[in-house]
């Protein structure tokens, strides 16, 4: 494909562009990557079992087999940190894609429509932005229930208003521009025009505002399990082991400030993504 | 020759907070097949939104408030928007000011070319993949088969313009609506992109209404031109008829304005005053305020764009005295540029 179009002008723009997307997207995929297969790799990485307990070897300091200590009840910290990784990142996925997709949707019609559903989805998203997202994430699955469905519904019923703003308002401007007039003027199927001429142009936004969305996902399912009502016991996972470390700040400081720290790595490469993702397009 | 698209009394408005602009009033256009009809004036005299409202693309809150449109024999002013939309498809394409945002830069541009075929023509993909070569080497952008795959932003401005000239085409169209198709281009450019125009109008007898401020751009490609002032046209004709011999003071003072490079003059002459007020009524002529001829009557009475002979029309209650009225309009320039220097 490059070749067939390398005599128009402006190839050495496109290879500047790839390098500029290397430099960036290419740090935060390998991170991510990197603690994706942590994950998937625990088994392999760690012998120790992460639901395992000892209570006789309960806050060991690290070393003597346990590469980070153990925890309250004797389990490997090393091993919950891999373990959690499965948890976390699955949940913190599947609780930005809900929202992207239901709401990305929803302002992609209520842009293109506009009308009465765009005044009443508005209205709509006006009254979930008016209350604070965790107060309302944790009535939620308060209401709901503790557990992983729980957090799914509780974030995917607050998280959809910001994607529904920000395709609607993007839509609103894509559709003025004139290659939006151009499809509509040659009468193609509206389908068609919201499918392939809106979408393309407007989901940038939406998908660099998702890789930030993952880290307030993550950091909500950290504050809920820190308010016990997040992923149920034993299930590893890093809000839980933040909470659980809590008590033992001054003396083992490790047990919470690791898994904060798998946080914070986490963000950094989704954040790095997002970056990279707009160096390419071309866009600030 | 039929006529592919009648404007009768054409009114857009624009509901606007703090009143109603009136940006269009009472335009009457017959555009038919093979015919290149030319709609020129400064900004804000409406004639984008006249092309606009044709194609049924007018920008929200701007509506048709009057008049009608017959597009191909039907009148589609109280048609649903979804048979009116199918309808004007139909007969008509329009092609946009800047090429780089009239193309959807996330599409190759053969595929933007072969949409409309594929997709609303039903032809198969390998047919719209053909057609759409097709009509790229028919726009003349040289090798097409490799160009189809380009991305719009890897393609120099002229080029973009004729892949729009190229989608426009793909519907089969018999009116090709242009806004300002040139004006985001260099003046060589330009006049390749209208040659392309040209001939396809000669060639294929496709029609062609061209909207535009660069009474250049017209005077080569339009055989009837229109000159538009205040949302109305204040006058009509052929344009080598035009342009030789005005018959409304503002075109007169519009022809005048083009800087000629035969003549020693080291400035630029305007037209003094600002266009009207578009959000306020308008009794008599709008142009009365700047108006070097205005009489009495212009600032009470509107005047209607009257013919003159056949073919030619000129709103003015002085149009058929331009001897008296072209004397005063020189005067009126020697004490402006006495202020001026």
């Amino acid at each position: 494909m490059s070749t067939l179009v390398a005599d128009t002008a402006p190839r050495s723009l496109r290879s500047k562009r790839s390098l500029r997307m290397n430099a960036t997207l290419a740090s935060g995929l390998t991170l991510l990557g990197l603690i994706v297969l942590a994950g998937l790799l625990a088994p392999l990485i760690t012998s120790w079992d992460p639901i395992a307990q000892d209570l006789t070897k309960s806050l060991q300091s690290p070393g003597d087999g346990h590469l980070l200590g153990t925890d309250q009840l004797g389990r490997d910290v090393f091993a919950r940190l891999l373990y959690g990784t499965r948890v976390d990142l699955r949940v913190g996925a599947l609780a930005v894609l809900f929202p992207f997709v239901i709401g990305g949707t929803l302002g992609l019609v209520a842009g293109w429509r506009g009308g009465w559903f765009d005044k009443v989805l508005m209205r709509l998203v006006d009254i979930v932005v008016a209350i604070p997202y965790l107060v309302l994430v944790i009535a939620l699955v308060f209401a709901l229930g503790a557990g992983t469905r729980s957090i799914y519904i509780a974030i995917t019923a607050v998280g959809w208003v910001a994607y529904a703003r920000i395709v609607r308002g993007e839509v609103l401007v894509a559709k003025e521009q004139e290659y939006a007039l151009a499809a509509r003027a040659s009468g193609l199927p509206t389908h068609r025009i919201l499918l392939r001429h809106l979408l393309p142009n407007v989901v940038l936004q939406a998908f660099v505002f998702s890789m930030s969305d993952v880290v307030l996902s993550i950091l909500g399912i950290v504050t809920l399990g820190y308010l016990g009502l997040g992923v149920p016991q034993p299930t590893p996972d890093w809000g839980s082991m933040i909470q659980e470390g809590q008590a033992f700040i001054f003396t083992k400081w490790y047990l919470a400030a690791v898994p904060g720290l798998a946080v914070v790595v986490t963000g950094l490469a989704l954040a790095l993504i997002a970056d990279g993702f707009v160096h390419r397009s071309g866009r600030r | 020759m039929s006529a592919l698209l009648e404007l009768h009394d054409l009114d857009v408005e624009i509901p606007l907070p703090d009143g109603t602009l009136h940006a269009v009033r009472g335009v009457s256009l017959t555009a038919s097949a093979g015919e290149s009809v030319g709609l020129v004036g400064e900004s804000g005299s409406g004639k984008s939104l006249t092309l606009r409202a044709a194609m049924d693309l007018l920008p929200v809150p701007a509506r048709v408030s009057g008049g009608s449109i017959v597009v191909d024999g039907v009148d589609v002013t109280g048609m649903s928007p979804a048979r009116r939309r199918e309808h004007l498809s139909s007969v008509m394409s329009m092609i946009f000011q800047d090429s780089l945002t009239a193309l959807n830069p996330t599409m190759r541009i053969g595929d933007q070319v072969a949409e409309v075929p594929l997709r609303r023509l039903g032809r198969s993909r390998s047919e719209a993949h053909t057609r759409a070569v097709e009509l790229l080497d028919q726009v003349g952008i040289k090798d097409p088969e490799r160009r189809y795959r380009a991305y719009p932003h890897e393609l120099s401005g002229g080029m973009r313009q004729r892949v729009c000239i190229a989608i426009a085409l793909s519907a089969d169209p018999g009116l090709i609506l242009a806004d300002e198709p040139t004006t985001a281009l260099d003046v060589t450019i330009q006049a390749q992109v209208l040659a392309v125009l040209d001939g396809l109008r000669r060639d294929r007898g496709v029609g062609l209404v061209l909207v535009t401020h660069d009474l250049a751009v017209v005077s080569g490609t339009c055989e009837q031109l229109n000159v538009m002032y205040g949302g109305r046209i204040v006058e009509h004709g052929r344009t080598a008829e035009l342009l030789a011999s005005a018959r409304h003071p503002y075109t007169a003072a519009l022809l005048r304005s083009v800087p000629d490079p035969d003549l020693p003059v080291h400035r630029l002459l305007t037209i003094a005053g600002a266009p009207p007020d578009l959000m306020q009524p308008i009794t008599g002529c709008s142009f009365a305020p700047r108006c070097p001829a205005v009489i009495d009557r212009c600032a009470s009475e509107l005047p209607p764009l009257r013919s003159i002979h056949h073919g030619r029309s000129s709103a003015c209650w002085r149009s058929h005295e331009p001897e008296q009225w072209v004397s005063s309009l020189e005067t009126t320039d020697s004490t402006a540029d006495g202020v001026r220097t």
